[in-house]
């Protein structure tokens, strides 16, 4: 298996999020604005990235038994890194995150992928892998922002886009169940493109 | 006969292998409402009835003809004309909700139904009537298309089509327009039609002034305090085919007399509303008398038209009673305790679309669970 798939995978026929439903709880309720949805990515990518990284260094090292809790401190310790970088940097955002940058800890997606992939992989490809899996989920919260913030707000990133042609904002696409529609809209779409993925 | 000739002539360029077969399915519609289907079942048990589901829904959509025509008359009215004046204005405003609600809902319809081969169904014939009947009349037409879209789309096609819906898609329709465009569908302006040269008239409906004062408000035309009667008669602002307890009953008795609505539904509905509303009375939150809940608003139309969706309500008769009191009870207890939603009944509805299911489970759970106690007695 050639190690670009790690990348490439979860960008198309393995995403986490609209294949594998991974990750959706944040994925609602960070994608009412582009901003948020967009450094939310990037903070999984980072987590999701380095938490394969490191516990694959690990992995000859920890007991199985244990290997949980060990996972645990390590993902922890990158989140609460990322929870600090943006509070330093970013903070209107930070505020806008609230309780989901932490939340990244529980997130499905990075756990699973360094149970599933980093304790039995070289570093290298962990890496890949985390950033991969990073990058199939902030891709989605990117485009279900851009539909909700271009119809909720009629703006994007903030600027004017849709408001100026007397568009009337549709503020039930600020509404959490409205983000559920749109990725339920995302996997029709991709399952209707791969047919390989369609259940009987 | 002429037409029968024609659409014979016509089959076989629609039929399979014809020049215009991709649009099979729409030719089929067309055929079928204009003809009985020579078509007979085959396998399995049936009934031998002239009923089938176009003839269902058209007795449904003549049932909802009184409250119609009674809603166009009131347009006119609420805005001071009486007479064929007021039946004839209201007629002019109300006629491009129902052509755009037609239009959009048939088109999204017949799309999918070719696009996967199905025969198309009649199921949007109710709906599409539906959806302008419970809409404010002074509602933008966009606003009428976008939401009648969503409903087909995400309410009914997406799980299937015609009968494999979770929620009633006329009410999801109102569901959308209400949440995404809250100012254009609430509020003091959109009750009454704009009149050409002359001030619009605003007035909240009869059912906010009674949860904000207690009291069914004034006319808007006149200024005198609107009456239990005019409440019932339908003489008051609101959506368009909501306002006359007296034509839904019209509609419920042909509904019922057909037997097509179920009568447990209909009747534990105003049971259950009923009986919270004299709660809230019992306990002191409300002073006003608990049958004006049942006459304003949307309660009797989602009561008959609505909660005895065949689909989307519950299957069994327990469930249809357990079903529709905790409809009633629930859009009372929304219209009373939750001052955002002066109207409970159609969150009350869906709401109970959702549990619709759950409650059938229960209830054929319990059903076989005394018949195996039945068997070990006689063991």
């Amino acid at each position: 298996m050639k190690i670009s798939t790690n990348i490439t995978g979860p960008l198309g026929s393995n995403n986490p999020v609209i294949v594998q439903i991974l990750g959706i709880c944040s994925a609602l309720a960070v994608t009412v604005k582009l901003e948020p949805a967009v450094v939310m990515g990037l903070s999984v990518i980072f987590v999701t990235a380095f938490a394969n990284l490191v516990m694959s260094l690990l992995r000859n090292g920890v007991p199985s038994r244990i290997r949980i809790i060990v996972q645990l401190v390590v993902i922890a310790t990158l989140v609460i890194l990322v929870d600090q970088v943006l509070r330093a940097y970013v903070y209107d955002v930070s505020k806008q995150l609230s309780v989901y940058v932490g939340l990244i800890i529980t997130n499905c997606i990075v756990m699973g992928r360094v149970e599933a992939y980093a304790l039995g992989h070289k570093p290298w490809e962990s890496f890949l892998d985390g950033v991969g899996n990073g990058l199939g989920y902030a891709m989605i919260l990117v485009i279900v922002a851009f539909f909700r913030e271009l119809f909720g707000s009629g703006t994007l990133f903030g600027v004017d886009v849709l408001t100026r042609f007397g568009y009337t904002n549709n503020s039930l696409m600020l509404f959490p169940p409205m983000a559920l529609i749109i990725v339920g809209c995302i996997i029709w779409v991709h399952r209707s493109l791969n047919k390989d993925l369609q259940e009987k | 006969m002429g037409l029968r000739n024609l659409v014979d002539k016509m089959k076989p360029t629609f039929s399979k292998g014809g020049k215009l077969s991709f649009l099979g399915s729409t030719f089929d519609a067309f055929e079928t409402f204009l003809f009985v289907p020579n078509t007979t079942t085959t396998k399995g048990a049936h009934i031998r009835d002239c009923n089938d589901m176009k003839r269902t829904m058209i007795v449904v959509v003549m049932a909802l003809i009184p409250a119609l025509l009674f809603g166009m008359y009131n347009v006119g009215y609420q805005v001071g004309m009486t007479g064929f004046e007021a039946f004839w204005f209201g007629f002019l405003k109300v006629l491009p909700l129902i052509v755009v609600s037609y239009v959009v809902g048939l088109a999204i319809e017949f799309g999918f139904a070719q696009s996967r081969g199905h025969e198309v169904n009649e199921g949007f014939l109710v709906s599409g009537l539906l959806i302008p009947m419970i809409m404010p009349v002074d509602v933008p037409l966009w606003i009428v298309a976008l939401a009648t879209a969503f409903a087909v789309v995400f309410g009914k096609e997406v799980f299937g089509g015609t009968g494999m819906n979770v929620f009633n898609p006329a009410l999801l329709a109102r569901a959308f327009a209400f949440f995404a465009y809250t100012p254009q569908m609430s509020g003091e302006k959109v009750w009454y039609a704009a009149v050409d040269g002359a001030d619009a008239v605003s007035g909240a409906t009869a059912l906010e002034s009674l949860s904000t004062s207690g009291t069914l408000g004034v006319h808007a035309v006149g200024g005198e305090p609107i009456s239990a009667c005019d409440a019932f008669l339908g003489l008051i602002p609101g959506s368009v085919g909501e306002t006359s307890t007296l034509a839904i009953l019209i509609g419920a008795a042909i509904l019922l007399f057909t037997g097509i609505a179920s009568w447990r539904t209909m009747l534990s509905v105003f049971v259950g509303g009923l009986a919270f509303g004299y709660l809230f009375n019992l306990l002191g939150v409300t002073a006003y008398p608990p049958y004006l809940h049942l006459i304003v608003g949307g309660f009797a139309f989602g009561a008959v038209f609505m909660a005895t969706d065949p689909v989307t309500s519950a299957q069994t008769d327990k469930g249809k009673y357990i079903v529709g009191f905790m409809t009633g009870a629930l859009a009372v207890i929304i219209r009373v305790c939750n001052p955002a939603y002066p109207e409970g009944m159609m969150l009350s509805i869906l709401f109970m679309n959702a549990l619709a299911p759950l409650v059938d489970y229960f209830v054929v759970e319990r059903n076989m669970a005394r018949r195996n106690r039945r068997i070990k007695t006689v063991k």
